[in-house]
């Protein structure tokens, strides 16, 4: 129970003669500590973007020599592949929705003055930071990086003469450890603020959807990684002192470095989804003036997809060799977690019914974010349903499925969350027109790539085949003409990108300044300065009501901050 | 930059000091990266016979020793606990330091039962059972090491009376990591 | 009705060409009718229909809806009710195959040995005496002899890294473990020639190792194990 008194202000000790460097590099502010994980996972979603593009270039033109890259070798396809898909998760997504997001709306929404240990903050992005820099250094070693594939499986990944990249795969591994650790120290900070560092009177059906998600993938996490960073050391340790925990000549198991695996990859979906629904549920929310439908059921159906995500995992296992009787349990327990997730889709649905919505650039974002990941949702069951996995395993089928669940999470929640608290985060205004191309031009342009995805999976494409061509039932026009659609609607979207850098680069140099509370929101972040300073305010707000107080009845204004007393 | 303490610090809207709440989760974490590798370990043992043969040769009495040493150290961070509780600021910090000498006892042992067992030709890579002893035990270790290290830049400080509530916050991290060779002394050493 | 949910896509799927294929493509079939033509369909229609029906319009001001009371929630909790069967259905009709396809082994009437390595697929078929592992064995490289109608047990082996022996038209997927020996079933059902994949990435020439499964008549396989016999195989597996 807090206690109801004034906190004296926060001193803030102004360093004036503090240079550039102190300021931006070793901050212990939550903020910079936000623009830190952001731009880095951004500089590596251009990296793994870029990856993308010279693959989805191999794949619709098999032999060119693509602009940018030249000839891409079997062994470089899979270097592009592994890496892309290793850095999008752990160096794009969790960076971007957990940390970023997490580090700069965790202390203001709850009213707190920073996160409760600034300094393993501080801490937890440098090792982070070292983790992209020997995930990065990996890719010129003798041999190159890793290749594969993120699943890491041995005994391709324990041994170097069947991977050919005796550096590359040690390296991976230690980066993809580093990234673990940085973010369990990140979680702890995020999990132990926003239990206690409250203001007075925010019980927890006070606290802001996004916050209480970003709270519950940090515990997710926690929870999940354990058995994989014991996994990385056994296989690190196979790797380089010839240990045979997973190599079945000497008594070890691969399908254990597997289970080790997916115990933690499945959750690790929803350890990024959950807080792309968080900023999808903030947004929609403003927008359309309206109470979140049912916050208690968006709570416990978070919850409870999250103590379900420990029970799905073998579902990437079904034909790999594990007992057949076993796959059922799994089957089920898949098709059983679809329905919590259905029922968030319904209740964010609902919550428009009655609004009154306005279709800005983040807005557009927000439902777009329903919009395509209900496709990624749906295309689930097809895999859940182990009798028609056994064909679609490892096919363009899996996919792209997993893009419509990744790409609304990485990349809409990511452009969601920047367009709707740019205005907090830096003090300017984006151009709403220019966000608009943006958004179209992209989305347009991902399911260019993905729906045509779907059908070569069907018709038989395999996942990490450099050159389709190979095999004669696969070297049609038709397959032909659905892989050139898809890397055509890629350079499409590709295009579309320069106007999002354009849009924040003039607006940060040039862009109207933003009031505090643009978009006449609730939550306690709208009540700080844009952009907030060291200590975020003056003095520290107290909370009335629930932060979902929109349009509500005998009230002259639609809004009701969750600071103002009455 | 500012370098006093966060309000946000503080708090306690859960009802329990920042530190503490923390060190739980730090627990909580780590007890899954413990159970990740002892799960495994139990999954392989029950599917080599081979095992138990290997298990054979660990040394029992070492072992036992080592539990030994472990319980008493964590016996004195409870003493420090209790010091720091009454304000004893020297006493608590003397504590912390026969508990950090505990740890020191535990891996000087632990190095000279590695020495004697790779002499006799068992090595990690000699078979799969001893793999997970050096890894099982070499990762508890490396958390004993880093719990010394932590316990002694919080010694320092109780011995000045600051940070006294820190001293609570390390005890707890050492009974986790005495917990976790208490699972892990009968699945090497008894379970033969 | 099953057979015409089993055919309904057909456009999208290669030939059907072992007896269960169509019972897979039943399954997918059934998601798409259950899943995306009817809850999919209706659930971004009735989506898109509020965002048009509710946009801002001057003077109309939102309404105060909690979701909490009760005839609002029905909206919620009916269709959940509703999807809960639909899981029901589509469970059932996963197991069903799965247990048909992956955890039942009906008697062969012939077995074959599949051999999965870095980077090419090798078969060792049972010769004109029908068993395995006798001098009479035909061992091919890429690829693999079967006779239509006939029941066959495969054995799957790895000798390296995991592998995974995918052969589309047959809708049958089933990874190689190295150390193992994996047993399955299928049964061709029509002629032709067809690939075969692995399907599980096996290094740098994971996609370089394509094989053919050659589906006969038993006059042709017949006349196929005879030629074979007498001349030389065309290459035999590597290390053998």
């Amino acid at each position: 129970m807090a206690t109801q008194h004034v906190e004296p202000a926060h001193e803030h000790h102004a360093h004036p003669q503090e240079s550039w460097f102190r300021h931006y590099m070793l901050s212990t502010d939550h903020k910079i500590i936000c623009f830190q994980y952001m731009f880095t996972g951004m500089a590596l979603a251009v990296v793994a973007g870029f990856f993308s593009y010279v693959f989805r270039m191999q794949m619709a033109f098999p032999g060119m020599h693509v602009p940018g890259w030249g000839l891409v070798t079997p062994n470089e396809y899979n270097m592009l592949i592994t890496n892309h898909g290793a850095i999008m998760i752990f160096w794009v997504a969790m960076p971007v929705l957990i940390a970023a997001f997490g580090n700069y709306l965790i202390p203001l929404m709850i009213g707190a003055d920073d996160m409760v240990f600034p300094k393993v903050n501080r801490l937890s992005y440098q090792i982070f930071l070292l983790s992209a820099i020997v995930l990065i250094a990996s890719f010129f070693t003798q041999g190159g990086g890793f290749g594969g594939a993120w699943t890491i499986y041995p005994p391709l990944s324990a041994k170097p003469e069947y991977n050919l990249t005796p550096w590359g795969s040690s390296l991976f591994l230690v980066a993809v450890a580093l990234e673990f650790i940085a973010f369990l120290l990140g979680g702890i900070n995020f999990i132990t603020t926003a239990m206690n560092s409250r203001a007075p009177g925010m019980s927890y059906h006070h606290i802001p959807i996004v916050v209480w998600m970003i709270v519950i993938a940090s515990m997710l996490f926690m929870a999940s990684v354990g058995p994989l960073i014991a996994g990385a050391i056994m296989l690190v340790f196979d790797q380089t002192l010839h240990t045979a925990f997973f190599d079945p000549n000497r008594g070890g198991d691969p399908i254990l470095w597997q289970h080790l695996f997916w115990f933690f990859g499945h959750p690790e979906v929803y350890v990024v989804l959950l807080p792309a629904l968080g900023i999808t549920a903030e947004i929609i929310t403003t927008m359309s003036r309206k109470k979140l439908f049912a916050y208690k059921t968006v709570l416990n159906t978070a919850i409870g997809t999250g103590v379900l995500s420990f029970t799905v995992w073998a579902h990437h296992q079904f034909v790999a060799g594990i007992d057949p009787r076993m796959a059922n349990i799994f089957t089920v327990m898949t098709l059983i977690i679809s329905i919590p997730i259905a029922e968030m889709m319904f209740v964010y649905i609902a919550t428009l019914y009655g609004g009154s919505i306005t279709l800005n650039t983040p807005m557009l974002w927000a439902l777009s974010f329903i919009f395509t990941f209900l496709i990624g949702g749906v295309t689930g069951i097809f895999l859940g349903a182990s009798g028609a996995d056994i064909y679609l395993h490892d096919t363009y089928f899996v996919l792209a499925h997993f893009h419509y669940t990744f790409f609304p999470i990485a990349i809409i929640g990511t452009f969601a969350g920047v367009s709707f608290w740019f205005p907090k985060m830096s003090g300017k205004m984006m151009n709403d027109t220019l966000g608009k191309i943006h958004f179209w031009g992209t989305f347009l342009g991902f399911n260019g790539i993905f729906i045509p995805l779907f059908i070569t999976g069907m018709l038989g494409d395999h996942r990490r085949i450099f050159d389709h061509n190979f095999f004669p039932e696969l070297a049609t026009p038709t397959l032909k003409g659905l892989r050139e659609f898809a890397t055509l609607s890629l350079l499409f979207m590709l295009a579309f990108q320069p106007i999002w850098f354009y849009n924040v680069i003039t607006s940060l140099l040039w862009g109207k300044p933003a009031p505090k509370n643009p978009w006449n929101s609730n939550t306690l972040e709208w009540t700080a300065d844009s952009p907030p300073p060291h200590g975020n305010w003056p003095t520290l707000p107290i909370v009335y009501r629930g932060p979902y107080e929109y349009s509500t009845p005998n009230r002259s204004e639609d809004y009701w901050p969750q600071n103002v007393p009455s | 930059m500012s370098s006093a303490r966060p309000i946000a610090t503080t708090r306690s809207s859960a009802g329990m000091p920042t530190g503490r709440l923390a060190v739980w989760w730090v627990i909580a974490s780590e007890i899954v990266i413990f159970g990740g590798i002892l799960a495994s370990y139990i999954m392989h043992r029950l599917a080599h016979d081979a095992f138990a043969a290997q298990a054979a040769h660990t040394n029992t009495w070492i072992g036992a020793f080592n539990t030994f040493v472990l319980l008493t150290s964590s016996l004195s961070a409870v003493m420090a606990h209790r010091a720091a509780d009454h304000g004893d600021a020297k006493g608590a910090a003397n504590y912390l330091w026969l508990t950090v000498g505990g740890g020191a006892t535990f891996l000087i042992v632990k190095a000279f039962e590695w020495t004697h067992e790779i002499r006799e030709g068992f090595t990690i890579t000699s078979s799969t059972f001893w793999s997970f002893y050096y890894t099982a035990a070499g990762i508890h270790a490396s958390h004993v090491l880093a719990g010394m290290v932590l316990m002694s830049y919080i010694a320092l400080d109780a011995a000045k009376g600051r940070e006294m509530q820190r001293v609570e916050y390390v005890g707890l991290y050492w009974h986790f990591v005495d917990i976790v060779w208490i699972f892990l002394f009968p699945l090497l050493y008894i379970a033969k | 009705m099953m057979e015409w949910i089993a055919r309904s896509l057909d456009r999208f799927m290669p030939p059907a060409a072992s007896s269960y294929a169509l019972d897979i493509d039943f399954v997918f079939n059934l998601v798409f009718w259950i899943v995306i033509a009817f809850w999919f369909v209706l659930v971004q229609a009735i989506f898109i229909g509020l965002i048009v029906r509710f946009r801002k319009r001057d003077g109309v001001g939102a309404q105060y809806i909690t979701g909490e009371l009760k005839h609002e929630h029905r909206f919620i909790a009916w269709p959940h009710y509703v999807i809960m069967i639909c899981d029901v259905i589509l469970v059932a009709a996963a197991i069903r195959v799965w247990y048909n396809v992956k955890q039942q082994l009906p008697e062969p009437d012939a077995t074959v040995r599949i051999i999965a390595q870095q980077w090419a697929w090798s078969f060792v078929h049972p010769g004109p005496d029908g068993k395995l592992d006798t001098d009479d064995d035909i061992k091919t490289v890429d690829d693999l002899h079967l006779e239509v109608g006939k029941t066959y047990h495969y054995l799957l082996e790895s000798r390296d890294v995991l592998h995974s022996l995918s052969i589309p038209v047959f809708r049958l997927k089933q990874d190689a473990i190295p150390g193992r020996v994996v047993t399955g079933w299928f049964k061709p059902i029509t002629t032709g020639e067809h690939d075969i994949q692995c399907a599980e990435i096996c290094g740098i020439g994971h996609g370089l190792m394509p094989a053919r499964v050659i589906l006969e008549t038993p006059e042709q396989h017949a006349a196929w194990m005879a030629g074979a016999g007498t001349s030389p195989a065309p290459g035999t597996a590597t290390g053998e």
